[in-house]
């Protein structure tokens, strides 16, 4: 396509474990919402501007 | 209030749907409960921020899809700018859902529909899944590959379920109205119902724990899930 | 502002409808929709500036015909002789009884009738051939030919059609099919071959009764009773079979919020039953159903409660709770207060 820095109009790659078949582009987006959901989590939130 | 005041009817008070409309408005949503400034101490987790990515995503959609309706459905096969838009719109897309999955799985980890905040829960799922019909009209307004193939293989699934004749996925015309119009009205009138609900509730409270009095996630009192705890 | 608040563990116990009256921290909601804007706005023009977007051509009944003619021929034939996918397919588009998918003893696709008529020989073969055969007597003959014969004549004709198929050859634009009875069908198709690989079939598939045309439906239905549309899906992992409903075309992510739909579809019972579709879609109707009201579905409500992250979540407030109540017991505190967190 035009102008885009990272050409994905490649053919595309795809994972598979048993009956489960999945391109590496959605395996990536469903891995980062796992992480970032898991972030969300760990990660601190600014606690300390607590108004008591 | 002196008592030099005639006793006149209190204009609060004046009966008219339009009164009664906006005192029960005020009731439910007052100005510091629409828009407060201040949360509860336990509002302290990043997890709390999806919800406002969601909107934030949606508005980014909006936005790009107006650009795209400005010149018409082929304008982003044939220009650049065209195909920056459609590609910003597609990627706003991508990001919508992928915010909004996350503060699902929030949302259900903290059990968000104790404390009669059912309706918010509901509102919220609805909108899920009619966020996936106009993401699905979307991908059908295309004019491409994908929508000549997505179209012809959804048609099955929609007439077998009786669907396909009053919704039919190779109309281009029906299909491009329902994805720039119907559909994008129904997930704001959603989002907005939605927030609304989260704001007339308030931010769900923490799960209490090993507390003396049972916390039942579903229940709010006595009602149809009124059910012993397990 | 302290005075007037209760103090953590009471406001705790209150129940979980109940304003909160306890502590409180500031929260800017309206800076954190800004900020979240701009982020969201700056992570999709990053993808569209590094990514773009994906836009495969779409096919048309003249690049089909001029790639895989045999296909096309095979199609055509398909569609005339009623043993196609479209011609058979039952409501919406005709009353053919071989379709029509089943939800246990259910059957909507039959409840709602015709309502987007196709008659797949007319509409796909004969009226397009009509068109072209006012210029073209030959063609004129033969319609009138296959017209004029029997049920039994039409049928032999196509079926010979359809055999010769497999040992067709062509020369140049022309059709080469083994020596046999065809019939005024191998003109007609030869015709029709003709008309696709100049596009005037793509057009004449598009004609509505009116100027302005938005409704794909019949060139659609052509395009997809032939292999070239399958085959090319089938290449960019897009199969009902391959997961493709979520998928998309190159390295791009698809629809990976349909990822439940989709699998229902590569397992059993689903995967070899005619009624798929049907059952997939009443299933996922009904789990849909059950998302929504999952806060009145005992045992599923309460899966948060068995999977701790809430304490994770919410581990502050825990540990301050903790320590309120650490540091001695207040009059009035309810127990919840007193009682160890961790």
């Amino acid at each position: 396509m035009l102008a885009a820095l990272v050409d994905l109009n490649h053919p595309g790659h795809y994972l598979h474990w048993g009956f489960i078949q999945l391109s590496v582009a959605n395996a990536l987006v469903i891995l980062a919402m796992l992480v970032v959901f898991a972030l969300a989590i760990v990660i601190p939130f600014r606690a300390s501007r607590r108004q008591r | 209030m002196t008592t030099q005041v005639p006793p006149a009817v209190d204009p609060v008070e004046t009966p008219s749907w339009t009164g009664g409309l906006r005192r029960a408005a005020v009731r439910a949503l007052p100005p510091e409960k629409l828009l407060p400034d201040k949360q509860p101490s336990y509002v302290a987790s990043w997890v709390y921020v999806f919800g406002v990515l969601t909107l934030a995503a949606f508005v980014v959609i909006l936005v790009s899809g107006v650009v795209l309706v400005w010149r018409g459905p082929s304008w982003w096969h044939v220009s650049k700018v065209g195909l920056f838009f459609n590609s910003i719109h597609l990627w706003s897309v991508e990001l919508f859902f992928f915010f909004m999955v996350i503060h699902l799985w929030g949302k259900f980890f903290m059990a968000a529909w104790r404390g009669r905040r059912r309706a918010t829960w509901i509102t919220g799922v609805v909108s899920f899944v009619v966020s996936i019909g106009t993401a699905f009209t979307g991908y059908l307004s295309q004019q491409n590959f994908d929508s000549q193939w997505i179209s012809t293989q959804a048609k099955d699934g929609l007439n077998s379920v009786g669907v396909g004749a009053l919704f039919n996925v190779m109309n281009f015309g029906q299909m491009l109205l329902w994805h720039v119009l119907l559909l994008p009205v129904c997930v704001a009138v959603l989002v907005g119902l939605h927030l609304l609900l989260v704001r007339h509730r308030g931010v769900v409270r923490p799960i209490k724990v090993r507390s003396a009095v049972p916390a039942r996630l579903g229940a709010d009192g006595p009602g149809p899930d009124g059910s012993k705890e397990a | 502002m302290a005075e007037e608040t209760q103090s953590l563990a009471e406001a705790s116990a209150e129940p979980d409808d109940a304003d909160w009256q306890g502590p409180k921290i500031h929260y800017d909601l309206a800076k954190e929709f800004v900020i979240a804007l701009v982020v969201v706005a700056v992570l999709a023009v990053i993808g569209a500036v590094v990514f773009s977007s994906p836009d495969d051509r779409p096919v048309t009944i003249r690049q089909w015909s001029q790639a895989t003619p045999g296909d096309f021929l095979a199609t055509a034939v398909s569609e005339l002789d009623g043993s196609s996918p479209t011609a058979g397919y039952g409501p919406p588009y005709n009353t053919a009884t071989g379709s029509g998918q089943k939800i246990f003893f259910l059957n909507p696709q039959q409840w709602i009738g015709v309502h987007t008529p196709v008659d797949a020989a007319q509409d796909f073969v004969l009226s397009p051939l009509a068109l072209s055969a006012q210029t073209d007597p030959t063609l004129r003959a033969a319609l009138a030919r296959y017209d004029a014969a029997s049920a039994s004549d039409q049928q032999a004709w196509t079926t010979a059609y359809t055999k010769g198929l497999d040992k067709v050859q062509f020369s140049g634009t022309d059709v080469v099919l083994p020596a046999r009875d065809y019939g005024p069908v191998a003109p007609m198709m030869q015709s029709l071959l003709s008309m696709a690989r100049t596009g005037s079939l793509d057009a004449d598939l598009l004609a509505s009764p009116q100027f302005y045309g938005t409704d794909y439906t019949k060139p659609l239905l052509f395009i997809a009773d032939g292999s070239y549309l399958a085959d090319k899906a089938q290449a960019q992992h897009l199969s009902g079979d391959q997961w493709g409903m979520m998928n998309e075309t190159g390295n791009f992510p698809g629809q990976a919020w349909l990822w439940l739909y989709t699998m229902w579809y590569q397992i059993a019972p689903f995967n070899s039953s005619a009624n798929a579709d049907a059952l997939v879609w009443a299933l996922m109707m009904l789990l849909t159903l059950g998302l929504a009201l999952l806060p009145f579905i005992p045992g599923l409500r309460d899966i948060p409660r068995a999977v701790p992250l809430y304490r994770l979540i919410w581990r502050d407030h825990y540990r301050r709770l903790a320590e309120e109540a650490a540091s001695g017991p207040q009059a009035g505190q309810p127990p919840a207060a007193r009682m160890p967190l961790r």
